[in-house]
């Protein structure tokens, strides 16, 4: 499994014992790792089979759904956080999802594939859709339909009313401080509702 | 074939216990005293902590696994889950499966001899609930020395006994499995029921449910009620793949005998019913169903129905169970979630409706196998020895009626 950079990033913005929703949780270790060190209690959504049942054997409370729908289903302000860890590409309605994710959280953390990379933007110039370690697919079998930017995130993030509380872009572990937009292939975000 | 099976508890014996202390039932009467019949596999650690009650469905009993020295066929009806081993491995699990008062396979009901007149109850058994299952089982959890379950765990009706569980008894269950179930029955499920009722009742043998003195059994209304039942277990796909439109001759008859297979399917599970099933329990069992409705005291809020738990639940459905479908376990998940619960939900894909909770299907086994060993985790029941075991038979409920096949 691909090394998740994001994952220690995330886990140091969560205070203990905080309330947390996680969006497509894979399987399961995010939230398995918060209950571990940090006393957190919370959820996960995950759509796929196999993802449930290894999440199951990490012990974390696990709801097997369509994200969307899976979202609907929690009230207002359950969550201190949610977080949608490189998932939000695969989104059919990335709006909708972040609107949802403001409303039953206190505070959202979003993670993505920087799609202006430098290498990403090299594939493009040389003719083809960038295949890399945060976009492994290829353009006809990759479940990410709505691949952004950082700077085009915090469009969005305005777009819907979220307050930027955070925001780096991280490349093989390491916070990318100069041209982060160009030499930074994840994006890490932390918002909440303005 | 239990006999062969290595990962089988093997030869098991009932046990009986009775109980003079009146149980003061839901519907305001009181049964005075009652018997249940019970069966118990793995060993009761010295924590007692380690309790894993199985509660049945509208035709289950209290043999849920292994089989018995003197009939090694019959074998339980959850074997394929239950065993050393097996996915709740009664290498580290004490499992307990119990008849519910009102059935018809030992535990006191209305077949049973009521002390009082020297004859069976019939019309006069009372109605019991979901509720007061839950509190006689309690009663049998006590005489054998366990105040707290590790889990309760059921598919369809059991599911709403294991549910009961943690609001009846919220300190004394730590964890519910809750399968293909719901908290109340749908319009649709009670209208079946009452369907099946029906054919009972106005059976000419049933004699106002006093059929035992007249030597008689409503076999035919069983049969019917069973009959549609079955159909409403399986999945369309399931009876499409099949039966299809197979004759058992070559062309039509033009007549109204048997000639589709899935006639002859259906009557020959109708009859094989009704010669050992109690037409009063059958009766019992979908009432129980129908009353049942946690929500009912808190105006239809089911997350403030469900508050009063501190179990953690494990809930799943399948696909392509269309009498307890996907969105009655969702409203399930969604109130636990509103009440802040611990719940994991698992939609299972499974083509053969709502039976599929008893059937083998290894991603459904491997769901309970995991959740299971993260109970035995919290209970202090130790890891799992031997490696898990995932039956392989298939469609256990189908090769009664290969054998009647071939056998004809």
């Amino acid at each position: 499994m691909m090394q998740r950079y994001d994952f220690e990033l995330i886990s140091s913005w969560i205070p203990e014992r905080s309330r947390v929703l996680d969006l497509g949780c894979g399987d399961g270790v995010l939230l398995a790792g918060l209950a571990a060190t940090r006393g957190v209690r919370g959820y996960g959504i995950e759509i796929d089979a196999d993802n449930v049942l290894a999440s199951v054997a990490h012990g974390v409370n696990v709801i097997q759904s369509d994200l969307e729908e899976g979202l609907a289903a929690f009230g207002d302000d359950t969550f201190d956080f949610v977080i949608l860890s490189q998932t939000l590409q695969a989104m059919r309605n990335a709006e909708n999802v972040l609107t949802e994710m403001l409303r039953v959280g206190r505070e959202g953390i979003v993670t993505f594939p920087n799609f202006g990379y430098w290498r990403h933007r090299l594939d493009i110039a040389g003719g083809h859709m960038p295949v890399s370690r945060t976009l492994p697919h290829a353009w006809w079998n990759t479940p990410n339909i709505h691949l952004c930017t950082v700077k085009d995130f915090e469009d969005l993030c305005r777009k819907v009313g979220a307050e930027i509380l955070d925001e780096r872009v991280i490349h093989e572990g390491r916070t990318v401080r100069v041209l982060p937009n160009l030499l930074g292939s994840l994006g890490v975000f932390r918002f909440r509702t303005r | 074939m239990g006999n062969i099976d290595p990962r089988s508890v093997g030869a098991v014996v009932p046990q009986r216990a009775g109980f003079l202390e009146p149980l003061i039932l839901k519907a305001g009467k009181t049964l005075a005293s009652y018997e249940l019949v019970y069966e118990t596999y793995g060993t009761l650690n010295a924590e007692r902590s380690n309790a894993v009650l199985v509660c049945h469905a509208l035709s289950g009993s209290h043999h849920v696994a292994g089989w018995y020295a003197e009939d090694p066929d019959k074998v339980g009806w959850w074997d394929n889950l239950i065993g050393p081993g097996k996915p709740i491995d009664t290498e580290r699990f004490f499992v307990i499966g119990v008849n519910n008062i009102g059935g018809c396979h030992g535990s006191t009901g209305p077949g049973s001899v009521d002390r009082a007149t020297g004859h069976p109850y019939g019309a006069a058994f009372p109605v019991v609930t979901v509720e007061d299952w839950v509190v006689s089982q309690a009663r049998l959890m006590d005489r054998l020395g366990i105040a707290r379950l590790a889990a309760a765990i059921g598919g369809s009706l059991g599911g709403m006994q294991a549910l009961q569980w943690t609001l009846s008894f919220p300190d004394r269950i730590a964890h519910a499995l809750v399968i293909a179930a719901a908290s109340r029955l749908s319009t649709q499920n009670i209208a079946f029921n009452d369907v099946a009722r029906q054919a009972i009742v106005s059976d000419p043998d049933f004699h106002g449910g006093n059929f035992y003195a007249h030597n008689a059994i409503p076999a035919r209304g069983l049969k019917l009620a069973r009959m549609l039942g079955h159909i409403t277990y399986l999945s369309d796909d399931l009876l499409t793949e099949k039966f299809g439109r197979v004759l058992k001759r070559t062309e039509y008859g033009f007549n109204y005998d048997v000639e589709f297979e899935i006639e002859s399917y259906l009557r020959y599970q109708g009859d094989k019913f009704a010669q050992v099933f109690d037409a009063n329990t059958y009766l019992l069992m979908t009432k129980a169903l129908d009353y049942f409705d946690p929500a009912k005291e808190t105006g239809g809020d089911l997350a403030r129905a469900l508050a009063a738990a501190k179990a953690g639940f494990f809930v799943a459905s399948f696909a392509s169970d269309w009498r307890f479908p996907p969105v009655r376990s969702r409203e399930m998940v969604r109130a636990l979630v509103a009440s802040n619960k611990d719940v994991t939900y698992a939609e299972i894909d499974a083509p053969h409706g709502h039976d599929a909770f008893l059937l083998d299907n290894p991603h459904y086994h491997r769901l309970v196998a995991a959740y299971m060993d993260n109970v035995a985790e919290h209970v202090g029941a130790g890891k799992r020895e031997t490696p898990l075991a995932l039956a392989a038979t298939e469609l256990a409920e189908m090769s009664g009626y290969a054998a009647q096949r071939e056998g004809s």
